[in-house]
């Protein structure tokens, strides 16, 4: 079990590694003159060395990337160019909220999309029918198209739930699930649909194992059957989907937060990307990497814990 | 929204009967799918055309306008006519996707031929690319794109268009890895075709639906993806795209809530017809690929895995089909010998004209099983043999009510110690299934699941079924490790399926067929999976275990062998009737059935893998009747 681990760690933190090394060359080298663009066309030469010589933008690349990777691993990203805050402090502290929406995303859409899919494999018929149908519905429609209309329906019309603006949990818990309920529930649909088809389907699949009659017929009841042995096998195919689903819910989580107006990492995505605030940009995509690394190796670790074989090999 | 790429699971081959296209649109979903996108495609191209005004046209006068004759669907923030806005997006939107479309499309299929066609670095090169493509949302990605190369929606679909290409890729990488060992792509090499011709001629052709139908789903995420970038502000703001036009939709939601709803509309109506359009053709291929399976099957049943019966009797009418002629036949019924006797009279099965049937497409019921009656005694072992496709397995599988989905009784009654089995629940079954019958399967390895351990597999039934404690239940099921005759039962207890050998699995469903003491077995080919040698020891044990537990057995199998090494009565089925029953030795010495003799001829066939009458229960006269057997087969010029 321990060399799986780690071995997935290792894969991970050379994945992580590799990232950093291609966004920063592209976003470094991509950009043109920095410090021009970040002084303006008004600013004499003098100045704009002057500056680029402050950002260390002087140095060769790989310097700077040295000078870079040696202080991220102190936990330092560099700061803004344009407010001078810590990128560190800025990303962990919008983290918070992107993550309470995505994982919270991430969990309905799995207990949902469980629901489901064992209710159209089980039953079959018309609710078989329902479920596909709205799968494929919830899987074609944007997500953000979904958030818009709960924005419309809930918020504008309805007056249920507040339209834009976050409450953190410490403040007010009830206030923080208002504020994230509508989000969440934008975010889940497009998962729910696509992970219900994957488990309509492994659950199919596993029920028509002859290992599901043999266990009935040693006097095991057809739901705990089903509950115990067809689920858990049933689950490695569908941890596979919502793992790539939950890389999905992260890009979704920029429009979203965009939408209902949540301070998350999505929204400083946009902010220093409108901007050119490259130290804030490469900051983003290293947390997203490594966040998405690290979801990785947990549903990897969840596959291990269902599927005896995978801990072997 | 998503980037998560999910190619289609199997790669369905086109038949090339009846093209796609007819098929797709004889389906309602896919002829109004395809309709819708035929027009959007339309506007996109003439649409600028036949914009009533230009779509950059603000007038101050008309800033968030109504709608008016004028203006059908208003005008927008910038006092823009929204009809000639969205006709000109609809250019842009539709061109934008494709750029990125195309751009995956030729990078995915181009990488996916050479990395599987040729293996080698390339391939671990790709692959790389895609864990870390797959690594970051596409949004982030072009978020950080565009920081860099600004607010073009042409740069930006490139960009996602590379990220897009694993989805490509991996298709067309699994297609061309499956080809390229097939035979008549080597028999192309050996005849001297170069790679490009063998490429085009028949890998492509192989992968060309399925390519179609991802791509659909990719301009259909590369249409959500765009519109988002758009959406967010973060696009070229003078060019109409849809994305845009519900950015400004989106700011005055309070004042024009309708500005949202056209680009909304012309987004998801899209996205849904791609969608549709794509599960669609999925399902017109996979179709076609399951017909021909079963095709392929009903022919495998006809011929029949024991090709000498089938064809010495000649009269098959495909695997399981109604067979009028045989249905009028009544069972040819031998009387009880001394044997048999001695069992009589305590029935503990009884079943009564048993039809079995499965439920149609088109609504009709196929029957499979058309009215067979058979009695089990308490302690005995009773042989059903026939050839597969009979319909032993379905009796078998009516009798435990485990029938595979679709399946039903039809008629007829099955008693089991006095209670009806074939109106009971699946309540009452619970109750009966394993504490009353047990059932030994004919798969060791696929009837064992393989997540959990053989010892917790073995445990749960007599902890749920007998109530018995961890402890307890832990030390029977060792004990019946043991008994079973596996060498170190503690580490087989402790071992997953896969650990342990197909002779071993079998002895552990043994095992668990018989932990819950009940009085009937149902052994389903117990031995045809496994090899010669383990057979024997796996009878011998078989037939240990129901002399020492006097529980009757009722063996379904198709050789006659087992059944003279095991059984004290006969029934013979063919085509979903039994067509002859009675004692081992009155079948062997007397058979009257034509379909009889010829099955008995085959095992003169199988060879000696085991004498046919063993045992040391066993008397002269049973040798002598074998012989008998074997001349009357002779004489009776079945072979």
């Amino acid at each position: 079990m321990l060399p799986f681990v780690l071995r997935r760690l290792a894969s991970g933190v050379v994945l992580v590694f590799v990232i950093s090394v291609i966004a920063y060359a592209l976003l470094y080298l991509g950009g043109g003159d920095i410090a021009r663009r970040i002084l303006g066309q008004n600013a004499t030469d003098d100045v704009v060395a002057q500056k680029a010589a402050d950002l260390g933008l002087d140095q060769p690349l790989l310097a700077q990337y040295f000078d870079w990777l040696t202080s991220a691993f102190g936990g330092d990203l560099g700061r803004s160019w344009f407010t001078g805050q810590l990128v560190a402090v800025s990303v962990s502290s919008r983290l918070a909220v992107t993550l309470s929406i995505v994982i919270g995303a991430t969990i309905i859409a799995a207990i949902v999309a469980v629901v489901l899919g064992v209710l159209a494999a089980r039953r079959g018929g018309w609710i078989d029918n329902v479920v596909q149908f709205v799968s494929v519905i919830g899987f074609a429609i944007p997500g953000f198209l979904i958030a818009l209309v709960l924005v419309l329906v809930f918020a504008i019309n309805l007056g249920l739930f507040k339209a834009t603006g976050y409450v953190p949990f410490a403040s007010s818990p009830s206030g923080w699930i208002a504020s994230v309920t509508l989000p969440v529930v934008a975010l889940s649909i497009g998962a729910i649909a696509t992970v219900a088809q994957q488990v309509r389907g492994s659950v199919l699949d596993a029920l028509s194992r002859d290992y599901v009659r043999t266990l009935r017929s040693r006097g095991l009841s057809t739901n705990r059957v089903v509950y115990k042995h067809v689920l858990r096998n049933a689950g490695g195919p569908a941890l596979a989907v919502l793992a790539v689903q939950f890389v999905g819910l992260l890009g979704g989580a920029v429009i979203v937060e965009q939408i209902f107006a949540l301070p998350g990492i999505g929204q400083l995505a946009v902010q220093a990307t409108g901007a050119g605030d490259i130290p804030v940009v490469m900051g983003v995509v290293i947390a997203t990497a490594i966040i998405v690394v690290v979801v990785n190796l947990l549903i990897d670790l969840a596959q291990a814990a269902l599927n005896p074989k995978v801990r072997l090999s | 929204m998503t980037t998560a790429i999910t190619p289609p699971n199997t790669i369905p081959t086109p038949t090339g009967r009846t093209s796609l296209l007819r098929r797709v649109i004889r389906r309602p979903l896919g002829a109004i799918s395809l309709a819708f996108l035929l027009v959007v495609a339309l506007i996109a191209v003439i649409g600028p055309l036949i914009a009533p005004y230009d779509p950059n046209l603000a007038s101050l006068q008309l800033v968030l306008a109504q709608p008016s004759a004028e203006h059908p669907l208003g005008a927008d923030s910038g006092g823009r006519d929204v009809l000639s806005r969205l006709l000109a997006a609809t250019q842009i939107s539709i061109a934008a996707a494709l750029v990125a479309l195309v751009t995956a499309l030729l990078i995915g299929v181009i990488a996916g031929l050479i990395a599987g066609y040729y293996r080698g670095w390339f391939d671990n090169v790709a692959s790389w690319f895609t864990a870390l493509v797959m690594a970051l949302p596409g949004i982030v990605v072009l978020l950080a794109a565009r920081a860099v190369v600004g607010p073009s929606v042409w740069a930006a679909m490139f960009i996602f268009g590379i990220l897009l290409a694993p989805a490509y890729f991996r298709l067309v990488y699994a297609a061309v890895s499956a080809v390229r060992s097939e035979l008549y792509v080597d028999a192309a090499r050996v005849s001297g075709l170069s790679d490009l011709r063998i490429i085009s001629r028949h890998i492509l052709s192989v992968v060309r639906a399925p390519i179609i139908i991802q791509s659909a789903i990719v301009a259909g995420i590369a249409i959500a993806i765009q519109s988002g970038l758009e959406f967010l502000g973060l696009g070229d703001m003078s060019v109409p795209t849809w994305g845009s036009m519900l950015n400004d939709g989106f700011i005055n939601i309070y004042k024009a809530p309708l500005l949202m709803m056209w680009p909304s509309l012309a987004i998801a109506l899209t996205s849904i017809a791609l969608t549709l359009l794509a599960n669609v053709m999925r399902d017109a291929l996979e179709r076609t690929v399951q017909v021909r399976r079963r095709r392929r099957r009903a022919v495998a049943t006809a011929t029949g895995s024991i090709a000498a019966v089938t064809t010495s009797i000649g009269t098959v009418t495909g695997g399981i089909g109604l067979d009028a002629e045989a249905e009028a036949e009544p069972t040819i019924r031998h009387a009880d010998d001394e044997r048999a006797a001695a069992r009589a009279g305590d029935t503990i099965l009884d079943v009564r004209d048993l039809r079995i049937g499965y439920g149609q497409d088109d609504g009709g019921t196929l029957e499979v099983v058309h009215g067979v009656s058979l009695d089990i005694r308490r302690g005995e072992v009773h042989g059903l043999i026939g050839e597969s496709g009979s319909g032993k397995t379905q009796t078998a599988f009516a009798v435990l009510g485990l029938l595979p989905r679709g399946g039903r009784i039809t008629g007829g009654s099955i008693d089991y110690e006095g209670v009806r089995l074939d109106t009971a629940g699946e309540r009452e079954y619970t109750a009966i299934r394993g504490r009353r019958i047990g059932y030994i399967p004919q798969e060791p390895m696929s009837n064992l699941d393989p997540s959990f351990t053989i010892g917790s597999q073995l445990v749960e039934p007599l902890r749920v079924g007998l109530g018995l404690s961890k402890k307890d239940a832990t030390e029977k099921a060792l004990a019946l490790l043991e008994r079973v005759g596996i060498p170190d039962p503690k580490r087989t207890f402790a071992a997953y399926p896969h650990e342990v050998s197909g002779g071993m699995a079998q002895r552990v469903l043994i095992a668990g067929a018989v932990s819950t003491d009940p009085d009937l077995i149902i052994a389903d080919e117990p031995t045809t999976a496994l090899d010669v040698t383990v057979q024997a020891e796996v009878l011998d044990l078989l037939r240990d275990l129901q002399a020492e537990r006097q529980m009757a057995l009722l063996l379904v199998t198709h050789n006659f062998g087992v059944v003279a090494d095991l059984c004290d009565r006969v029934s013979v089925m063919q085509h979903g009737l039994i067509v002859e029953h009675g004692p081992v030795r009155a079948i062997f010495g007397r058979a009257e059935h034509p379909y009889t003799r010829s099955l008995l001829g085959a095992i003169l066939d199988e060879g000696p893998a085991r004498a046919p009458l063993g045992g040391a229960d066993i008397e002269q006269a049973d040798i002598e009747d074998a012989d008998i057997v074997k001349a009357a087969v002779v004489k009776g010029g079945a072979r």
